[in-house]
């Protein structure tokens, strides 16, 4: 009863943390609750027994995405210009999200989910780390190498062009 | 309602889900797309977590998890990188306004 009342409150959090990103007139105040969703999250990876995919979500999510957002945030607005956040075309867009999200709910609660009961949480780190360097190892390497390319390409991309 | 079903989990995806498209869809700001598609991804990863813990099996949900996450960085370093190119040349990144290739 109590791991029940845990997760409503987690989720009542990530669910008002994602309304600030989404509602938050301020791109800055959007990146802070964006923070708050992220955090929200990684406590549901806790929840569910996953303690290195929650690590990792703080690491490179709140440490990593979250910082280099802010970082564009700021770099792309002036000190005198308002820091817009501006919002088009909302009725629509309601209109299509609220089918989206009844539609999805409703085929969550209607499907009969082949679903065991969960295992006691053991730790991960051991069992990822073989998996890596067992059967996941040429996604693995493939996946260095996309951050590798993603390095050099935001490198190349973002400085600043000589004009001759 | 009991105890903690898979179903609380997914239905908390979907939300998240939502969320991340009505942002997407209304957003102007480039910027504020991009933390769009990150609330997509989480929810995304929140799935994959949800049923690698409720069908019992390996750890391949939650490996599945952490390579979407290595792309999401990948995706945040080249995005931000393309709206700091924007920026230069445009002095701004509202969507809207970027509407030539030559900048």
């Amino acid at each position: 009863m109590t791991i029940t009342a845990v997760f409503y409150l987690l989720a009542a959090f990530t669910v008002a943390a994602g309304l600030g990103v989404v509602l938050s007139t301020n791109v800055l105040h959007s990146a802070l609750a964006l923070m708050g969703t992220l955090l929200g999250v990684a406590a549901m990876f806790v929840l569910l027994g996953a303690d290195f995919v929650g690590v990792v979500q703080l690491l490179v999510y709140v440490g990593g995405i979250l910082v280099l957002t802010l970082f564009a945030v700021m770099l792309t607005s002036r000190v005198d210009v308002r820091v817009s956040n501006r919002s088009v075309g909302t009725l629509p867009a309601l209109v299509v999200v609220l089918a989206v999200l009844t539609t999805m709910v409703r085929a969550i609660l209607a499907t009969a989910w082949v679903a065991g009961e969960p295992a006691a949480p053991k730790p991960t780190v051991y069992g990822i780390g073989n998996a890596f360097l067992g059967g996941y190892v040429l996604p693995f390497e493939i996946a260095s190498l996309v951050l590798l390319v993603a390095l050099i390409g935001a490198v190349v991309v973002s400085r600043k062009e000589v004009k001759e | 309602m009991g105890a903690l079903s898979l179903q609380h989990f997914l239905v908390l995806s979907a939300i998240l889900f939502c969320l991340g498209l009505f942002c997407v869809l209304t957003r102007r700001n480039a910027i504020g797309i991009l933390m769009g598609i990150e609330l997509i991804l989480n929810s995304a990863n929140l799935n994959y977590v949800a049923f690698a813990r409720y069908n019992g099996s390996a750890y391949d949900g939650q490996i599945f998890a952490i390579f979407v996450i290595m792309l999401a960085a990948a995706e945040a370093a080249i995005g931000l990188a393309i709206v700091l190119g924007i920026y230069q040349g445009f002095e701004t990144i509202e969507v809207e306004a970027t509407d030539r290739l030559r900048g």
